[in-house]
Formats: structure tokens, sequence, C-alpha cells
């Protein structure tokens, strides 16, 4: 491998990485409220809840189409083993993405019969955060290719660890949701929301270490990375970290403090992406295939590059001001509607 | 029972993505009207078009809600049911699809929030310049898409390693031979399908003598555009059907039926195509005519079907019919358009009785051309996905049948609520018609029969 071909995959590798986060992110406290929705009965509250991510869903969702977009750009082979095999998860996700999205629009024209409408909301905010969990466990435990092509069974994907991730990654956007409700609204749910957050916190916390350890154990390769000397002085503190984001998050809580509790979760987010990201790279579909086994052309990945480096900082630039014009508390009874 | 996983997956991209081109059909030029009638506020500071603004933008955030959710399946269907496509072409049509989520995506979908709910948040103008970012996003869309689309139909710019395409040339491969007279052909077919929305529900309003003002508005507007657009579309398909003879002569000679390249085509109104016996059944056809259309010569030669060997041949029977259902409403648009222009010209728009009662049932004009041209040329295209790269057969994931079937089961039960609900509830926005905003009511009042007839008598005073 020459100097380009060496390089540009790992570039683009972190590209998705940036993708992937910050739909993570944006997409998991916007997922996490419709998982939360059930918990309050109350009209208005949920009204609160749904106004304050009204203006940003759509634009949150995008990152899911430029990270699968990005994929097949950039990975071409990945994209076409990791679909296939992962076909039934994907499409639930993508069925409960149609549900939730439309019930935005929905929920308020068919306002007061919109029951039917809360019930998509919720169920398809929870399926989706849970088949994300399903596609991110199956990757892990890694899918069976025979020349450059998926060679599995349907239900390869369905295995304990598997079914674990999906659990936790539904708690996980609750508690993003929680927390960004602890930010965003004011009145009794505010109140409620810590509350949630406060049951979550100990939850995900539980999830992630269940993870942590597992992994190691099911994988020897994983094992390895993280517990060789000197790699685990090394990697020492991305364990510790987390423990200190979750300090945030409580402690926040207890001052009621505004947006340390949210920071303080993507931040356990981030050090959860980067432990992953450190036990498998630079293998793209484990156990076999990594970034440059899956790399696309490169006059392809710079063509695109080029893109990312010229519109992803403007992206960002109005992403931001979005949030900037819908800034401050949403009141009980307050919408944009 | 042996399940042919192609032909699944065939019904269901097929399924998916008809619904899908239904809303991007009608929201590019949506948007377009709502971001012109936001340019007339603050132009003319009459509040009566800032009304009318809001009240399609609603209408707009449902069909945009419809539009993202089903396009958000297409880019993941690729690498689902479509891997061997998705492998072969990635390193081509991949980044045209990326430049699509960079370039429109998030333009359209951030800027979509300040227009539905920054009304009262953002200055006017920035209010406006959100609408006309929203506008200009779903036209850069269309050009990515279509691009893409184009180069699958002609491919050009690209080399072929081991099964791979690599791209060899960009600009060929975004501006390929039939990408412009097709990005043309479908933005004003996106716009003429939204004109002739708003010219039925214009139409619906003023029958019933409800938002009278706001009814005239959307008539004048809508007819106006359309009397431009219709016609300038025959042009505009009259060329494309050239560059297509050039590019794709066997789709060409499975839209005109035409089985002997020996010699000079008629034009074939009607026949029921029989494509193992290589001849049309029950055929009434003009002599010559699509010689001259095609050729500018009235004994000019073009390839028929058996110039091309039976297994690279399309399927002759829904390319044929389907194109002259959309060139069949393509003319009856134009006549409409035209007619109307007359009237109006006479100072009789707005008193023709049969024709504004006519007008009220116009609207799906527009999607059914769409629809019928798309079936033109995607199966025109066939049997490959990528003409002479890749046949359909080839591009399939490897997945099983039963996957494919679940899921093509499950997309067609919840398109099948989603849709229906969609309508229902665009219907519901239509039946409340545009609403008169008080000084500090943001939701607005219901429309109450007394203020539309309050604003029928202002106008009556106003005209006598």
């Amino acid at each position: 491998m020459t100097g380009m071909e060496l390089y540009l995959p790992v570039i683009w590798a972190a590209v998705i990485a940036v993708a992937v986060v910050l739909y993570v992110v944006l997409d998991g406290f916007d997922l996490g409220l419709g998982i939360l929705f059930p918990f309050t009965k109350d009209e208005r509250e949920r009204d609160q809840m749904m106004n304050s991510v009204a203006p940003f869903w759509d634009g949150n969702e995008t990152w899911l189409i430029l990270g699968g977009g990005g994929l097949w750009v950039a990975f071409p082979t990945a994209y076409a083993v990791i679909m296939p095999a992962l076909y039934l998860p994907v499409i639930a996700m993508l069925l409960a993405l149609v549900f939730r999205g439309v019930a935005f629009e929905f929920r308020w024209v068919a306002k007061p019969d919109h029951r039917l409408w809360d019930i998509a909301f919720t169920g398809g905010s929870t399926l989706a955060a849970f088949a994300q969990g399903v596609i991110l466990g199956g990757l892990l435990d890694g899918i069976t290719v025979a020349d450059r092509q998926f060679a599995g069974g349907p239900f390869d994907w369905a295995t304990p660890f598997a079914l674990l991730c999906g659990v936790a990654v539904v708690v996980g956007y609750a508690l993003l949701g929680a927390t960004w409700l602890n930010m965003r609204v004011t009145g009794a749910l505010e109140i409620k929301a810590r509350g949630w957050a406060r049951g979550l916190l100990v939850a995900v916390m539980l999830f992630m270490g269940v993870i942590s350890l597992w992994t190691p154990l099911l994988f020897e390769r994983i094992a390895t990375i993280w517990f060789s000397m000197p790699n685990f002085l090394y990697l020492a503190p991305v364990p510790l970290l987390a423990l200190g984001c979750a300090l945030i998050v409580w402690r926040g809580l207890d001052h009621g403090s505004a947006a340390a509790p949210f920071f303080g979760t993507v931040g356990l987010f981030l050090l959860g992406f980067i432990g992953l990201a450190i036990s498998n790279f630079p293998y793209l579909v484990p156990p076999s295939l990594t970034v440059w086994d899956t790399a696309a052309a490169p006059e392809s990945q710079v063509f695109m590059l080029i893109g990312v480096v010229a519109l992803l900082p403007v992206i960002l630039a109005y992403t931001a001001f979005m949030y900037w014009t819908f800034r401050g508390r949403i009141r009980p009874g307050e919408g944009y509607h | 029972m042996d399940l042919d996983p192609v032909l699944l997956a065939r019904i269901q991209f097929a399924f998916t993505i008809v619904f899908h081109i239904v809303f991007p059909a009608f929201t590019i030029g949506l948007s377009a009207w709502i971001a012109t009638l936001h340019g007339m506020t603050l132009w003319t500071k009459d509040p009566h078009h800032a009304d009318l603004a809001a009240f399609w933008t609603k209408i707009f955030a449902v069909s945009f809600a419809m539009g993202v959710v089903s396009g958000i399946v297409l880019t993941y269907q690729f690498g689902t049911n479509w891997s061997g496509f998705a492998t072969l072409a990635g390193n081509v049509v991949g980044p045209l699809i990326a430049y699509e989520v960079l370039t429109a995506f998030f333009l359209e979908a951030s800027f979509l929030g300040i227009l539905l709910f920054g009304r009262d948040r953002v200055p006017p103008a920035l209010h406006f310049t959100a609408a006309v970012l929203v506008a200009v996003g779903t036209a850069i869309s269309a050009f990515w898409i279509l691009s893409a689309n184009s180069w699958m139909q002609a491919p050009v710019g690209y080399e072929m390693r081991d099964g791979v395409a690599f791209p060899t040339d960009w600009m060929a491969i975004i501006f390929n031979p039939t990408f412009p007279l097709r990005l043309a052909h479908m933005l004003v077919a996106a716009y003429i399908t939204t004109g002739f929305v708003v010219l039925a529900i214009g139409a619906r309003y003023w029958i019933a003598g409800k938002h009278i003002r706001e009814a005239e508005t959307m008539v004048k507007m809508a007819l106006g555009m359309l009397i431009v657009l219709t016609p300038l579309q025959i042009l505009i398909g009259d060329q494309h059907g050239l560059d297509t003879l050039e590019h794709q002569p066997a789709k060409i000679a499975a839209i005109e039926a035409h089985w002997d390249g020996e010699h000079a085509a008629p034009l074939v109104l009607f026949a029921i195509p029989d494509q193992s016996g290589e001849k049309n059944d029950f055929e009434i056809a003009i002599p010559n005519i699509a010689s001259l259309i095609l050729t500018h010569d009235w004994n000019g030669l073009f390839p028929g079907l058996k110039s091309f060997a039976a297994e690279d041949r399309p399927p002759v029977l829904p390319v044929f019919f389907s194109f002259r259902v959309m060139v069949g409403i393509g003319f009856l648009m134009a006549a409409i358009a035209l007619w109307g222009g007359l009237a109006w010209f006479r100072g009789k728009l707005f008193e023709a009785g049969w024709y504004m009662s006519a007008l009220q049932y116009v609207w799906p004009l527009g999607f059914i051309a769409v629809i019928a041209g798309w079936i033109t040329t995607e199966i025109g295209r066939q049997p490959w996905v990528v003409t002479g790269l890749l046949r359909t057969e080839d591009a399939i994931s490897p997945v099983g049948a039963l996957n494919i079937l679940v899921s093509l089961v499950l997309f067609v039960l919840v398109y099948a609520v989603v849709f229906a609900s969609g309508i229902f509830f665009i219907n519901r926005l239509l039946v409340k018609g545009p609403m008169r905003r008080t000084a500090h009511d943001d939701e607005g009042v219901a429309s109450r029969p007394i203020s539309a007839a309050t604003e029928a008598g202002r106008e009556a005073i106003k005209g006598a």
C-alpha cells in the first residue's frame, strides 16, 4: 500500500465515525423522548416533550443518511456485506423511523384524536433504538464473509449479546432524552425528567459495565488489545473518564444544573464509542474485513472528501444556528406550532 | 413454492420508489411556491400572501415528512437488496448520492425548521431566506439524484477493473449525456404537478364560495405558470426522446412498439405488444409518423426491437402503455392550461362554469404523469440496472427470498397506513383552508363561515 491508499481509508473511517457519533447524540435524545413518552400521561407534558425537538428532528435524522451514504461511498464492500447480513434489523429500524417521523406532523394535525400517533411515536422510537443496538451488537459479534460477500444466515445477528446491546441503546437514548428535557423544559416535567435521569444513569452504567466485560470474554482479539501490557495502562483512562462523566451527570442532577447532565451523558456516549473503536480498529466488518479491504477507489474517496471538507463546516454552522434560533426552555403548553 | 428473490426485490424497489417519488414531485414545486409567496409578502406587504404561505407550509410539512422517511429507506435498500449494484457502481454512484446528502438534505432539513416554526422567532427577511433555501435544497436534491439515475441509463466517464466501475472523469460522470434534459424534464414535471394541485384547490374553494380572494390568487398564479410550463414540457420531452434514441435505442423501440428496424416506423396509437411473438396485436397506427418524430425524416430508420437480442429487450407492454399515459396526460394538461389562459385573456376565467368545476378534479394529473414517466424510463432500461454493465438479476444481494418477501409485506402494510393517514390529514387541512392570522394568535382561529362571508362581502364591495 502506498501513501494515499494507506491514509484515505483511515481518514474516511474517522469521517464516518464523526457522522455516527453526531447521529447517535442528536437523534439519540430525539428518539429518547419517544422512549420516555409513556412515562407521563399528562397531555401538556407530552406536547412539551415533542415541541422541544420539533424543529430539529429532521436535521438530526439526516446524519443517519450521511452515515449510511458515507459507508457506501467510502467502503462499498463493507456496505454490501453489512446490509444483507443485518437485513431484518435494518428494515425494522427503517420502518420504525417511518412511523415516528411522520408522527411529528400527523400527531398535531390529528388532534384531538391522536392516541394512535402517540403509540406510533413511542413504538417507533423504541424499536428504532433497539434495532440500532442490535445492528451494533450484530456487527461486533462478527459477520460470516466468503469471497467478500455476506455468506451467513438471515438470523445470524440474533445473539444474546446483540439483544443486550439493543436494550442498552434503548436505555442510553432514554438517558439522553431525560437530560435533554432537564435542560430544555420548565415546570413539573423538568423535575420528573431529573428523576428519570437518575434511574437511567444507574442502568446505563450497569449496561456499559456488562458490555465492557462481556466483549473481551467473547472475543480474544479484544481481550488482547485491552489487557496486555503496556496497553492496559494507556487505555485505563477510558473507563476512568467514563466514571468521571457519570459523576458529572449525577452531581449535575443533584444541583439542578441545566447543561451538565446532558453533556456528561454525551461524554459517556463518546467514551463508549471510543472504547468500541479501540476494540475493533482497523476492522470495519469484524473479524475479517478491515477498512483497507473494503475501501472505495482512492479517486472516489478523494472526490468525496473534498465535498466533506468544504461542506461539513457549513452544515455544522447552520445546524448550530438552528439550535441557537430555537434556544431557551419550553414552558408547559408552549410550542412553535 | 419457489420464490424468486430478484422479482421480489424488484417489486419492493418499485413499490418503495413509486411511493417516494410522489412526495418529491410535490414538494419540489410546493417549496418554490411557498418561497414565492413569502417573497411577494415582503414585496407587497399584503398579509394575504403570508396567510396563503402559512397554509401551504402546513401541507408541505406533512408531505415533506413522508418524503424524508420514505427516502431514508431507499438509501439503505441499495445495500440490503441490491448489494451487487452497490459494489459494482459504488465508486461512481455513491459519491453522487453522498453529495446529495451534503448539499441538499442538510440544507432542506435544517431550514425547514425555521420555515415551519420560525415565523415569530426570526425577521421576515430571514424567514423568506429559509423558504428559498428549502426550495433550492429540493432542486439540488433532484440535480444529484437525476445525475445518478442518468448515469445508470447511459454510463460514461469510468473504466471497469475486476468487475467494479472506477471513475476516470467526474465532470463526464456528473454531466453525463442524458442528464441535462432528464433533469429539466423532472424539475418542470415537479412544478407542473404542484401547479395542478394548487389550481385544483383554488378552484375548489372558489366553487364552494370560501376564501375567495385566496382562491383567485391560487388559480391565477398556478395558471400563469402552467401556461408557460406545459407547452415547454412537451418540447423538453421531445428532445429528451431524441437523447434516448441515441443512448438507449432499445428503450425507444419498446416505447414505439417498433419491431422491425428495416422499415420506417409508424406511430402506434394503440396495440397489445406480444413480446414472444415479436409483433403487435390489435394495432392502430399512422404510417411513418414515429420516423418523422424521431429522425425528422418521413422515411427515416431507427432500430427496432428485433435489432436487439431477445434477452436484451425491455418488457415492451408496460413501457409502451406507461409512455402513452404520460404523453396523453401531458397534452391534456397543456390543453387545460391554454384553455384557461384563453378564458383569462377574454376576462372570463372566473365565469366559465364548467371549466372551473372541472378544475377541481385536475390535482392528480401531474402525479400520474410523473409515475408513468418513471415507469417508462426505469422499465425501459431493463434488463439492465446499469445499461450494458450490470443486469438486474446480477445486482441482487445474497439474501434469501423469504427475507425480501417479509420486508416487502411489511413495507406495503406500513406505507398503506402512513399514506392513507397522510392523505387523510392533508385533506383535513385543505377542508380547513387558509386562516387569517390575528396579531397575537399563533395557531390562528379555525376558519368560521362568518369570516369567509365577511371576506366575500369585502371582495364584492371592492369589486363594485
